[in-house]
C-alpha cells in the first residue's frame, strides 16, 4: 500500500539518462516544468508529451512503473478536472440540471490536467534516474553562489539528503509496525474519524521511536568518523561535467526554443 | 471436527509485482498443521519464512492459493479476519519495536481489548500472559522501555499470548539474544506448549534453536518448501541443508565425526541429552 509511493525512489538501470549529470538533470527538469507552466497550447502540451516520453524511453525505467507514479495523484487530478470543467465561464456546451459544461472549461481541464501530469512525470523520471545523494550533491553544487550570503549550504543539502535516504526506510518500517499491530488486533480502517486517528498511536509512538533511535546512530557514526560540516570538506566522487551533458543541455535549450516558437506562432 | 487447524494451499506470493526487482517470495507452498504440534519453520535468511507467517495471519494475500483455518478460507470476503488473529498468534521479528503503552500490563491488554473484552477482563488476561512468560511482578507498573531487551521482548510475547491464541507463530523470538537468554526463551515456549497445548510454529534459521524442541520441522529456500519432517529425518540430509546455507544441529556433527573414528553411536540422536546418553552408552 505505502510502497506504491515513488517519488523520492530511484530504480536501477543503466542508461544514458542514469549516467547524465545530475545539475543537468536538475537543470533541465525545472526548464521543463516551468515550460509547462509558461506556455499553452495543444500543440505545447503535444511537444512537452514528445520530449518526455524520448526522455523516458531513453532511461529505460519501464513506462508502467513511471504511471505507477501518478497513483498518489489521481484523486487531486480528477478533483482539478472536474473542478475546471464544471466552473469556467463560456460558450456553454452541455448543461444539464445545475451542471453546464462549457468549451472554455474542458480546454482548460484539459490543459490543467495535462501540466499535472507532466509535472509529475518529468520529476518522477528524475528522481527515478539520480540517486538521492547525486541529487542532493548537484543541489549543493547549485546553490554554492548563496554561501555569499552565509546560507549554510552545505549543511541544508546534508539535511536534505539524509531526509531523502530515510523516506523508504520509514516507510518499510511503518508498514511493518502496522502489521505488527494489526496482529495484534488492531483496527485502521472502521470507526469515525476521531476513533481511526486514535487507532494510529499505537503506530505513531514505535515509529518516532524508533526514528530518534535511528538519528542517534547515525549522529553517532558521522561523529565517529569526525564529520564537522562542510568547511574543508572534499568530495570522494566530484562532479564533472562531460560530454553527454553537453549534449543533454543542447537538447534542453533546443526543446524551449521549440516551445517557445510554438506558443508564440501557433 | 476437522483434525486439521491449518491448510495453506498452494500459496504463490510475489513482492512489487510487475517491476523490474519482482521475485517470488512464495512459490507453491502447502502445508497442514495439526493441533498440539511444535514446527520448526526452517530456512536461510531470504527464503520466505517471514513472508509465509504473514500469510497464516492475513497480513499479506497470496496471489493464488488460499488457507483454511478451521475449514473456513480466511481469504473469503466477509471472513473476520480480525478475530482469526486472537486465534492464530503472530509475534513478529524484534517484537520489541511496536510497543508503545506507558506500563506493561496496558502493552499487554491492547491485544484482549481489541478483541472486544472489556477493561477488567483484558487486564486479566494480561496479568496472566504476562505470568506465563515468566516476568516478575514488579515490571507490571512499569514503562515497557525501561526494561532489557530480553524482558521487552517477553512483554512483546506476552501481548500477543493475552489474546489466548490456539496456533502461536513466533518469527525468529530468539534473534539478538545471548545464549543464556535464548535458552530461557525457548524453554518458555516448549513448557507453553507442554503444560497448555498450544500449538506453537517457531520460525528461526538456526537448527539448533529448534532441533531440541520441534516435532516437526519444515524447510524453506527460494520460497519452496524442501523438506516437512520429522527432525530425525530433516536431518539425515546433511549434505543438501548445507548447500542451502543451512547446516544440521552441532550434536549430528558430532556424532558423526565419532562415528567416523570408529565409535559405535547412533547418529539420530539430536538433542543435547540425547546426545549425551548416546556416547554415554557406547563408551559403556
Ligand atoms: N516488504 C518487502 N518488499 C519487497 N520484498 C520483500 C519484502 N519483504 C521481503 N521481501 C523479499 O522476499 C524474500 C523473502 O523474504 P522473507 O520472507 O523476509 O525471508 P526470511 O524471513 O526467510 O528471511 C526476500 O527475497 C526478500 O528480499
Ligand atoms: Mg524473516
Amino acid at each position: 500500500m505505502i510502497r506504491d509511493i515513488t517519488l523520492g525512489q530511484y530504480y536501477q538501470a543503466d542508461s544514458v539518462i542514469h549516467r547524465l549529470d545530475p545539475r543537468t538533470k536538475l537543470v533541465g527538469t525545472m526548464v521543463y516544468l516551468v515550460s509547462l507552466f509558461i506556455f499553452t497550447g495543444p500543440w505545447v502540451f503535444v511537444t512537452a508529451a514528445s520530449f518526455l516520453l524520448l526522455c523516458v524511453f531513453l532511461s529505460r525505467v519501464p513506462f508502467s512503473y513511471m504511471l505507477k507514479g501518478l497513483k498518489p495523484i489521481l484523486f487531486i487530478l480528477m478533483f482539478t478536472l472536474v473542478i475546471n470543467m464544471l466552473f469556467t465561464k463560456g460558450t456553454v456546451l452541455f448543461s444539464w440540471w445545475k451542471f453546464t459544461i462549457t468549451e472554455e472549461g474542458l480546454k482548460q481541464a484539459g490543459a490543467m490536467g495535462f501540466r499535472l501530469v507532466l509535472l509529475i512525470l518529468g520529476s518522477n523520471l528524475m528522481t527515478l534516474t539520480t540517486t538521492p545523494t547525486r541529487l542532493t550533491n548537484a543541489m549543493e553544487h547549485l546553490m554554492r553562489p548563496l554561501k555569499l550570503i552565509r546560507v549554510p549550504v552545505h549543511e541544508i543539502a546534508m539535511m536534505m539528503s539524509i531526509a531523502l535516504r530515510f523516506i523508504p526506510i520509514l516507510l518499510e518500517e511503518t508498514d511493518r509496525i502496522m502489521k505488527a499491530q494489526l496482529a495484534r488486533g488492531a483496527d485502521f480502517e472502521s470507526g469515525n474519524l476521531i476513533k481511526k486517528t486514535k487507532s494510529l498511536v499505537p503506530v505513531l509512538i514505535p515509529l518516532f521511536i524508533s526514528a530518534f533511535r535511528r538519528a542517534n546512530d547515525l549522529a553517532m557514526a558521522m561523529e565517529a568518523r569526525c564529520y564537522h560540516g562542510g568547511k574543508g570538506r572534499t568530495q570522494y566522487k566530484p562532479l564533472k561535467y562531460k560530454g553527454r551533458d553537453f549534449v543533454a543541455y543542447f537538447m534542453v535549450i533546443i526543446y524551449l526554443a521549440g516551445v517557445i516558437l510554438i506558443g508564440k506562432f501557433l | 471436527m476437522n483434525e486439521y487447524k491449518l491448510i495453506a494451499d498452494h500459496l504463490i506470493y510475489e513482492y512489487n509485482k510487475g517491476s523490474a526487482q519482482a521475485r517470488k517470495a512464495l512459490d507453491d507452498v502447502s502445508f497442514v498443521l495439526r493441533g498440539g504440534e511444535f514446527v520448526g519453520l526452517i530456512g536461510h535468511t531470504g527464503s520466505g519464512k517471514s513472508t509465509l507467517v504473514q500469510h497464516l495471519v492475513a497480513l499479506l494475500k497470496p496471489d493464488s492459493g488460499t488457507i483454511y483455518y478451521e475449514g473456513a478460507d480466511i481469504f473469503e470476503k466477509d471472513y473476520n479476519r480480525k478475530a482469526l488473529r486472537g486465534k492464530v498468534g503472530l509475534v513478529f521479528q524484534y517484537p520489541e519495536y511496536q510497543l508503545f503503552e506507558e506500563t506493561v500490563l496496558s502493552e499487554v491488554s491492547y491485544g484482549p481489548k481489541n478483541m472486544g473484552m472489556d477493561k477488567k477482563d483484558a487486564e486479566l488476561a494480561a496479568y496472566a500472559a504476562i505470568k506465563r512468560v515468566g516476568l516478575e511482578d514488579e515490571c507490571f507498573d512499569q514503562s515497557p522501555f525501561d526494561l532489557s531487551g530480553g524482558q521487552k521482548r517477553r512483554v512483546a510475547i506476552a501481548s500477543v499470548l493475552a489474546m489466548n491464541p490456539e496456533i502461536l507463530v513466533l518469527d525468529e523470538p530468539t534473534a539478538g539474544l545471548d545464549p543464556a537468554g535464548r535458552t530461557e526463551l525457548l524453554d518458555m515456549i516448549t513448557e507453553l506448549k507442554e503444560t497448555e497445548g498450544i500449538t506453537i510454529v517457531l520460525v528461526s534459521h538456526s537448527m539448533d534453536d529448534v532441533a531440541e524442541v520441534a516435532n516437526r520441522i519444515i524447510v524453506m529456500d527460494k520460497g519452496k518448501i524442501v523438506y516437512d519432517a520429522e527432525p530425525v529425518e530433516v536431518f539425515r540430509h546433511t549434505a543438501e541443508l548445507e548447500a542451502m546455507g543451512l547446516a544440521a544441529p552441532q550434536m549430528s556433527y558430532v556424532l558423526r565425526d565419532l562415528k567416523a573414528a570408529g565409535i559405535d553411536v547412533n547418529v539420530d540422536a539430536i538433542t543435547l541429552k540425547a546426545a549425551k546418553e548416546e556416547i554415554l552408552r557406547a563408551l559403556a
